[in-house]
Order: structure tokens, then C-alpha cells, then sequence
């Protein structure tokens, strides 16, 4: 029987079929934030279980940490106890942790990668939604809930059914300007936020290939977007070199061990999906979202669509109260959108090539005087690399608000925050209402988007912008 | 957990679409290291000012929706961040069962870890609870026989059979589990020949 990728790393996984058509999955790697994990510990604690394999665990605090004076430690009481929680835990548990004040730390989907934890045909999860983003090296991953958390820490397992396939083709090759954040919007456009729910996504073709890793994994992120919990791409070279050396991945040998088992991984020849999704990457243009929802999404040089053209009654009052709350005209030009904020970061767009990628626009220029514009690396590491590169240079010479790194106004569960009614360009995954800050505005878009919407003081097309 | 067979009560209606798990539960309530409590927050942008005053428009501060036990809502209920705090929020307020045309995947996993219920109709039959919900009338459901019964009408809906056994009995997921805790061993012992299997240490 030829193979997808994903069936392989199933098959590969099922320690027990259930009679009920569910199976008892083995999880290879797991992922723990300070948001989702207390009651998992609180629960294992209760019931006086273990923690089966730490060593297949790995901590790290993000969603909650100041991105500025860390040094004076995390200001609000319950943050902070939230934290300190996670540290007494991972002690008591024997966790690997990465903590605050190293440079390692960082947003856990971007550290999982970096350290080499992150591993083709594994199984990964975390108690996070876009734990779909370590899909991009081939490895099954996806969120769970804070009970699965435990179920994890317990038992290495998972109960799971085993979901449909869709092969996302993207055939051709993107034009300049046009990067993987603007397929992932694309996509989404296509199946609407919950066009993928119950599919694994498995994103292939010319496009793909010619991702970087970075570019994959921005894409991968955003495959929860379109309701689907993992999406997958097949791993190659580019993977293979991004893996070796990395901190915790496998060494000499043992690497190419792995490697060999890795290289049977990719879908064959001829095997079949559920379902086929064809997009065209030469059609694709830089989108920004307009809407409270990431399906609401168009080219940039596009009109504020109007709810008038819409037939169903409830899809038009819904987007009626959409363009309410985002304060948009039928009609008007997204071009005309003036912005209060950028923000350049998050697990979808805040590794290195997305800031050198702001960069490259920012170069030379001056951020608008209404905008005030911040960059939230995904890691210590990061941070420092572009440090090295002239990159934060460059930023912060354009007047760019340079920041430790974390998930920061991407939820806005620290101090980064939108003022009621402000408006956003922002690199993140999620433009739902107040998601950012009460009452704030989010745009989605690409980090040289948002880069160029910083200077100009609006949404400008990236592709005519000097 | 808590085991669910019957239930009756009032139904809020939230019409919309696509309500995400960060409009059930925002943010500020996510740094809790407890399961319970969050009851006061659900729906808080909704139901509160910003001045933090009650909004009285909002149903779920209205008699008799303030007692609510069901919620019939717009499609792809519960999308988003993966937040368990969403249901343990609904289940402190007092509502233990959701019907919809459909559901986010992750939350629809949360929901039978906590004792909640989600129910799939299809678009006709969700609206039609909807009415009777903004009549404040009440309606009742039986999971054993698979079926709500609102104003004499009975609508029958599916479940997944073993999700059904562990909610009508309250079990724990992660005990049944290790029952089967001898084929999690002889899966490891298989791992333990691949050696580039387990993390270098950091
Ligand atoms: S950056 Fe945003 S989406 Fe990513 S893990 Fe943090 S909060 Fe979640």
C-alpha cells in the first residue's frame, strides 16, 4: 500500500487500537508553557502519579514574560506566580527547563526547532494551538488541552482518532514580496477557519520546496487558522541541515541513523488523501486580513468588501459586525488603512529571516511618526544573531522598539497591549476580537508588510514599496 | 470527573459565528493556576463595560439566561487557542452542554475531559432550539438515549460511543489508559534500540 507521510508516522505511533476505532498514540516529544501546565502538574500531584519520561520533555515560560527590564523580574503578581509555579514544577518533576533569564529562552514554538528538540516523524505535542508549526520538519504535531497535558506527563500517550488527510498543492513559485505567511493566509482564504477541522494538512509542491525552513514553519503555524490541528511538510536537505548540530538533537551515529530512517518518511508516489486543495503560488499577492476572523482575509490591493453583496443573513451580519468593530468602510481602499501599532513577532513571524525580512524594508527609513512600531524576537538566540547581523541595528536605528523575546502582544498577556480602538499591523495568527488588547484592531500580515505599513503610517503593497 | 446523564434548564442563544475560545475566556484570566473560579469571567468582554458594569444587553446577564445550562451557538464554536480554561470557565457558570452545527476540534476534545457536552445538529434543528431559547424556554437532554427533548419535539443526535461510556460514568482518561500500561512498556522497549530516540541533554 503506497503511504502519505502522515500515514507513516501514525502507523509508526499506535501502541493500541481501541475497539471503540480510537488509538492509543505514543508522543515523542513534549512541549510545556506555564499557561496550560499547572493543573496538569496540580492533577498528576493529586492523583500521586509520575511523570513518565521527562526527558522527552522539555519547559520553557513565554506567554506571560515582560519583553522589557526583565531584569526587575515579572511585575504582576499572579504572572509572576504563574511562572514560579512552572519553576517549582520542573523541579519537583525533573523537567528540562530553559529559564527566564537565559538566552535560550523564548517562544516555545520557536525554541522547540532551535534546540534540535523538534524531530522529523515525531510525535510532538504542547498545550498550544499552534504546536502545529514543528509540522514543518515533518514531525506529527499538534495542541492539546490542559487534561491531555496530563494524560501526556502520565502515560506518554494520547487517545486519538485517527483524522482525514488533505494534500494542500501549491504548484509554482511566489513572486517577490509574496512569502509563506501570505500561502498560509491564501489557504485559509480558500477553506475558511474551519475548512481543515478533522484534516491533517500535508502542504506540498514547487512552492513548498522552495520554502526555507523559517517559511515552513510559519505555514505550518497557521494550519490551526484553517481548523486543522496539524499541518505537515515532507522533510529534505534544507531540514536535514537545519537538524544537525542543534543542541538536542541526535550526534554523529546516531544522526545518521536517524537520517536514514528519515529519508523513508515523505509521502509516495501515488498515495492518496482524503481530499486535494490546488493553489496556484504565481496568483498569490501579499493578503492582509480585514476582519475579526483570519478567514477574513484579502490581496492588499483589494476594496473593504461590502456586507450588502452577501446573500446568507447571518453571514452578512456578521460581517457587518466585524467591519463595526474594526471601525472599516464598505468600499474603501485597504491601501487607505491608517495604523497605530505594528507588531513584528509571535511563533508565525518572529525567527530570523523574518526579521531580516523587515529589515530589508525598514533599511534607511524612519517609522512613521503616529506608529509606534515594536519587534519581539522569538529567542534569546534570535535576538542575539540579529544583534550580530546589524539587523536590530537597522531596526532600531528606523525607530523600531527593540524587545525581549516572548509571545507579547501577539495575546497581550503581559503588558504588550492595544488601547481600545487602536489599530494593528501585526505578524501574529489571530485577529480576534480583543485578542490583542481590548477592543483593539488586529491586521494580519507579513513581517515586510508590517514593516512597510510602519513607515508609511498605512498598508502599503510591500512589492511597490522603496 | 463529573459524570453526565441528564440535564434540563434554560438555553442562551450566541448566534454567532466562529466564537473563538479567546471571547469564552480572555486572556487575563488565563494566568490562574486553578481549574475553578473562572465562572465570573466567561464571556467578560461581553458581559462587562469596561468600567467593569454588568451589560445588560447581554444575555447571559438577563433573567432567566443568567441561569442558563445550555448554549445553542453559531457554527465552529470554540475555535482558537487551545485553552482548557474555556470550558472549566463554562462549567463554573453552570452550563455543561453546547449544541451547534459544529465545533472546533481541540475544544470539542476539552469539553468531554470536564464533564461538558457538545451536541451536533444540523443548521435547521440548532435554529429552531435557538427560538425556543430566546423564549426562555427550557429543554432537556438525555445523553443514554442520545436525544434532547424541547417544547415535545425530540431531536436525536450522534456521539462517539466511548466518549459517551466515559461521560455517562464520570471516568478518568488517564486510569483507562493504564490499564493498558504492559503495551506502553513493550512499545518503549522497542523504542530503546534508537539511541538518537531520546533529547541530548540541555
Ligand atoms: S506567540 Fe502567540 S500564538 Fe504563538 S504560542 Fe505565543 S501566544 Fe500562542
Amino acid at each position: 500500500m503506497k503511504r502519505t507521510l502522515f500515514d507513516k508516522i501514525w502507523e509508526q505511533h499506535v501502541v493500541n487500537e481501541r475497539q471503540d476505532g480510537s488509538s492509543l498514540i505514543y508522543i515523542d516529544r513534549h512541549l510545556v508553557h506555564e499557561v496550560t501546565s499547572p493543573q496538569a502538574f496540580e492533577g498528576l500531584r493529586n492523583s500521586k502519579r509520575f511523570l513518565r519520561r521527562p526527558d522527552l520533555t522539555l519547559a520553557v515560560a513565554d506567554h506571560n514574560v515582560p519583553t522589557e527590564n526583565r531584569v526587575e523580574g515579572i511585575k504582576d503578581d499572579v504572572a509572576r506566580i504563574q511562572v514560579e509555579t512552572l519553576e517549582k514544577n520542573v523541579k519537583e518533576f525533573q523537567v528540562p527547563y530553559i529559564p527566564l533569564m537565559d538566552s535560550r529562552q523564548g517562544i516555545v514554538h520557536v525554541i522547540g526547532p532551535e534546540q534540535g528538540f523538534t524531530l522529523p516523524g515525531c510525535t510532538l505535542v504542547c498545550g498550544d494551538s499552534h504546536t502545529s508549526t514543528h509540522g514543518a520538519f515533518g514531525a506529527l504535531a499538534f495542541g492539546i488541552g490542559t487534561s491531555e497535558v496530563e494524560h501526556v506527563f502520565a502515560t506518554q500517550t494520547l487517545v486519538q482518532k485517527r483524522p482525514k488527510t488533505m494534500l494542500i498543492n501549491v504548484s509554482g513559485k511566489l513572486s517577490v514580496g509574496v512569502t509563506a505567511k501570505d500561502i498560509a493566509l491564501g489557504i485559509i482564504k480558500k477553506l475558511g477557519t474551519s475548512g481543515g477541522t478533522g484534516f491533517v494538512l500535508e502542504y506540498a509542491g514547487e512552492a513548498i520546496s522552495n520554502l526555507s525552513i523559517e517559511g515552513r514553519m510559519t505555514l505550518c503555524n497557521m494550519s490551526i487558522e484553517a481548523g486543522a490541528r496539524a499541518g505537515l511538510v515532507a522533510p529534505d536537505n534544507k531540514t536535514y541541515e537545519y537538524i544537525k548540530n542543534r543542541p538536542m538533537s541526535p550526534k554523529g551515529d546516531s544522526f545518521e541513523k536517524a537520517l536514514a530512517e528519515w529519508m523513508l518518511l515523505p509521502s509516495d508516489e501515488g498515495a492518496s488523501y482524503d481530499e486535494i486543495v490546488k493553489i496556484d503560488a504565481t496568483s498569490l499577492e501579499p493578503h492582509l486580513t480585514w476582519g475579526t476572523s483570519p478567514e477574513d482575509v484579502l490581496p492588499i490591493n483589494s476594496q473593504v468588501p461590502d456586507p450588502k453583496n452577501i446573500e446568507k443573513e447571518t453571514l452578512k451580519n456578521a460581517m457587518q459586525d466585524s467591519l463595526d468593530y474594526m471601525g472599516l468602510k464598505p468600499g474603501s481602499l485597504l491601501t487607505d488603512i491608517k495604523i497605530d501599532k505594528v507588531f513584528i513577532g509571535s511563533c508565525t513571524n518572529s525567527r530570523i529571516e523574518d526579521l531580516r525580512e523587515a529589515a530589508s524594508i525598514a533599511k534607511g527609513k524612519k517609522v512613521n511618526d503616529s506608529v509606534h512600531a515594536m519587534v519581539v524576537p522569538g529567542s534569546g538566540l534570535i535576538k542575539e544573531q540579529a544583534e550580530k547581523e546589524g539587523i536590530a541595528d537597522i531596526l532600531i536605528q528606523a525607530g523600531f522598539d527593540w524587545r525581549e523575546p516572548g509571545c507579547s502582544m501577539c495575546l497581550g498577556m503581559n503588558p504588550d497591549q492595544l488601547k481600545p480602538k487602536e489599530r494593528c499591523a501585526s505578524t501574529s495568527n489571530r485577529n480576534f476580537r480583543g485578542r490583542q488588547g481590548r477592543d483593539g484592531r488586529t491586521h494580519l500580515v507579513s513581517p515586510g508588510m508590517a514593516a512597510a505599513a510602519a513607515i508609511a503610517g498605512h498598508f502599503v503593497d510591500v512589492r511597490n514599496f522603496n | 470527573m463529573k459524570s453526565f446523564n441528564k440535564l434540563s434548564g434554560i438555553v442562551a442563544s450566541l448566534p454567532q459565528l466562529n466564537i473563538d475560545t479567546d471571547a469564552i475566556i480572555p486572556k487575563q484570566f488565563l494566568k490562574t493556576i486553578e481549574r475553578t473560579g473562572l465562572g465570573k469571567h466567561l464571556f467578560h468582554e461581553k458581559r462587562y463595560s469596561k468600567e467593569n458594569n454588568l451589560n445588560e444587553n447581554f444575555v447571559l446577564n438577563q433573567e432567566p439566561w443568567n441561569k442558563s445550562k445550555f448554549i445553542v451557538a453559531g457554527d465552529n464554536f470554540g475555535c482558537g487557542s487551545s485553552r482548557e480554561h474555556a470550558p472549566w470557565a463554562l462549567l463554573d457558570f453552570g452550563i455543561s452542554c453546547i449544541i451547534s452545527t459544529s465545533f472546533a476540534d481541540i475544544f470539542y476534545n476539552n469539553c468531554f475531559k470536564n464533564g461538558v457536552l457538545p451536541v451536533i445538529l444540523d443548521e435547521k434543528n440548532v435554529i429552531e432550539i435557538s427560538k425556543l431559547a430566546d423564549e426562555g424556554i427550557e429543554i432537556s437532554i438525555d445523553l443514554e438515549e442520545q436525544q434532547i427533548i424541547a417544547q415535545n419535539k425530540i431531536y436525536k443526535f450522534d456521539i462517539d460511543p466511548y466518549r459517551k461510556h466515559c461521560l455517562l460514568n464520570g471516568l478518568d482518561d488517564i486510569g483507562i489508559t493504564l490499564e493498558n500500561e504492559n503495551k506502553i512498556n513493550s512499545y518503549e522497549d522497542k523504542l530503546s534500540n534508537k539511541k538518537w530516540y531520546v533529547p541530548e541533554k540541555i
